[in-house]
């Protein structure tokens, strides 16, 4: 049984508050960090092994290594806790039960880089989260966690809370960036990347809460235990979060590189009676979908990146038998049409056009040669935007006509669905 | 006009930030708590009170979902079906509360207790199906669940 790390403290009664966190030992990973010097901490970091939790899988150490050295520059650290694609729940557990693993997380690696002030910008629907964020902000300045001269240092930090209003393209790290700034959060071009020109054009790491979750631990720890859980390349505990057509969906940490199907049938129970699984979206929706015969890839970045899908944000959900995929792919692509902040072209206008094609598939009325049509506006999507979510979206949908495609051919053909006989 | 306490609220927003227009978002939301909604007169408070321009507040308001332009009821019923509360048939969900409440979705009931919406993901995968009333989750729904919860805010 694997011991949980990140999850430890999340059955406590009150574990939110700072009394329940001291108790298990917390804010002693920032006591040895003021002994250390920046410089030491981001190797720790590397050394760790440590990729971003928050799908793009980059190492943690070496984005904290691209700040600039120069003290006399003001700098940010950013929490991405916009937690948004489908499937995915993690963040919130972290925030609504451990705020204060984050938050030490957070004064750790703001000590790396050197920034003074940091914000958390979480989704504005999670407002039980916020507010339990903003109290142990509270909790931290009052015992000198955070604030001046932190625990006899010379180190100065100060945090806030910059609640989003329901927009997924603020997960993207540079609309995160627009957003705290006050405006539409419409993804900026890099380079220059956010290192160096960041939030209110100052050098600024963006890390999502679970990356940041793992910073106090590696700090106790060392460098060493956390290389050795799961696959060299990609190591550490792991959430996932397990949704869909499964006897005991939720979160579960595990080992970086569980398989598949432990995580499915030993974890969260396996399938509900009478259902057969389908497809497992493996990392959020904008993964491509695996099926029952990729049930052994190990779940890391490197193992789904070779499977032609991705970890994404570690967000599996499981999709049974009695559902058609031409519906599972049209509610996917209804929500990054939704989604799309509108700046770029090909994802504005494609989306639109894909999601207008993929209606007419699903309600019967679809024609000869839309899937050819659907596959061109994938090409004109793909690669041709500023941020990733036109191309999740064009991922998502080759991922559904890898695997069933016949179910999209026996739509247009027939006028119904090939699935229960619905419609 | 905005009350004392939320100019008050709005002038300590503006201690967190490098700039003035990074507190549009925050005060949009004390905005809407104070007017029940984003109003026209409320936007140009914040721009007077920050000192930016009304536009900057407009385009604000206008590109994220979660401030209201118009009216919404007293309970705001947001129904999630995106995926994972589809498989799990949030759709279903959806049929119950529409016919319980006799409304269709972007629509308010007569006595303007309840607005039902739709909604994408809310980050509650793992206890699907699932609504949001105003602030609070409501988790792991079925028939008579929903039935009960409506039925404490009657």
């Amino acid at each position: 049984m694997f011991e949980p790390v990140i999850l430890k403290n999340i059955n406590t009664p009150d574990s939110h508050k700072l009394s329940a966190y001291i108790n298990s030992g917390g804010y002693q990973a920032l006591k040895k960090t003021i002994e250390m010097t920046p410089d030491t901490l981001i190797q720790l970091v590397k050394d760790s092994g440590l990729r971003g939790r928050g799908g793009a899988g980059f190492s943690t150490g070496l984005k904290w290594s691209f700040i600039p050295k120069d003290p006399t520059l003001q700098k940010y650290l950013c929490c991405n806790a916009d937690e948004g694609e489908p499937g995915t729940f993690k963040d919130r557990a972290i925030i609504e039960y451990d705020p204060h693993q984050l938050i030490e997380g957070m004064v750790i690696a703001s000590y790396a880089i050197g920034a003074d002030t940091s914000y958390i910008y979480i989704r504005g629907e999670f407002a039980l989260g916020a507010d339990r964020l903003e109290d142990a902000i509270k909790e931290a300045y009052q015992k000198n966690y955070l604030g001046k001269n932190i625990l006899g240092s010379k180190f100065n930090h100060d945090m806030y809370v910059h609640r989003g209003a329901g927009a997924y393209i603020c997960g993207e790290e540079t609309a995160l960036l627009e957003s705290i700034e006050g405006r539409r959060a419409l993804p900026r071009i890099k380079p220059p990347f956010p290192a160096h020109v960041g939030l209110f054009g100052k050098p600024t790491v963006i890390n999502n809460v679970e990356t940041l979750a793992c910073i106090p631990h590696i700090v106790n720890r060392g460098a060493g235990w956390f290389a050795s859980i799961g696959p060299a390349k990609s190591p550490g505990p792991k959430l996932f979060g397990i949704s869909g057509s499964v006897n005991k969906p939720g979160l579960y940490e595990l080992p970086m590189g569980t398989p598949l199907r432990e995580i499915i049938f030993t974890h969260a129970g396996g399938m509900k009676a009478g259902k057969k699984l389908k497809a497992v979206v493996p990392g959020g929706v904008s993964a491509p979908m695996l099926t029952e015969k990729d049930l052994d890839t190990p779940m890391d970045f490197d193992s789904l990146a070779a499977k032609g899908t991705m970890l994404g944000s570690g967000a599996v959900i499981v999709i049974d038998d009695s559902m058609c995929i031409v519906k599972a792919a049209l509610i996917t692509h209804e929500f990054f049409h939704h989604e799309s902040c509108g700046k770029c072209t090909p994802c504005r206008e494609g989306l639109d056009w894909l999601v207008k094609v993929m209606r007419r598939i699903e309600h019967g009325q679809g024609k000869e040669g839309d899937i050819e049509l659907l596959e061109k506006l994938c090409v004109d999507i793909f690669g041709r935007t500023f941020c990733p979510l036109g191309d999740g979206a064009v991922m998502a949908l080759r991922g559904a006509f890898n695997n069933f495609r016949e179910e999209f051919d026996y739509h247009i053909k027939n006028k119904r669905c090939m699935v229960n006989g619905n419609r | 006009m905005l009350s004392e306490a939320a100019v008050n609220e709005i002038k300590d927003i503006r201690k967190r930030y490098a700039t003035a227009r990074s507190c549009i978002m925050p005060c949009l939301f004390v905005v809407q708590r104070e007017y029940g909604y984003i109003t026209e007169e409320g936007m140009r408070e914040i721009a007077k009170i920050l000192d930016v321009k009304p536009v900057l507040v407009f385009e604000v308001a206008t590109f994220y979902t979660m401030y209201n332009k118009k009216p919404v009821g007293k309970y705001h019923v947001q129904v999630c079906t995106n995926i994972a509360c589809s498989i799990l048939d949030g759709e279903h969900i959806l049929d119950v509360i529409s016919r319980k409440l006799g409304i269709k979705v972007k629509e308010t009931t007569q006595d303007k207790k309840f607005t039902l919406s739709t909604v994408e993901c809310l980050g509650s995968c793992g206890t699907a199906p699932m609504m949001q009333i105003n602030d609070k989750y409501y988790e792991n729904l079925n028939d008579m669940k929903v039935e009960e919860i409506l039925n404490s805010l009657r």
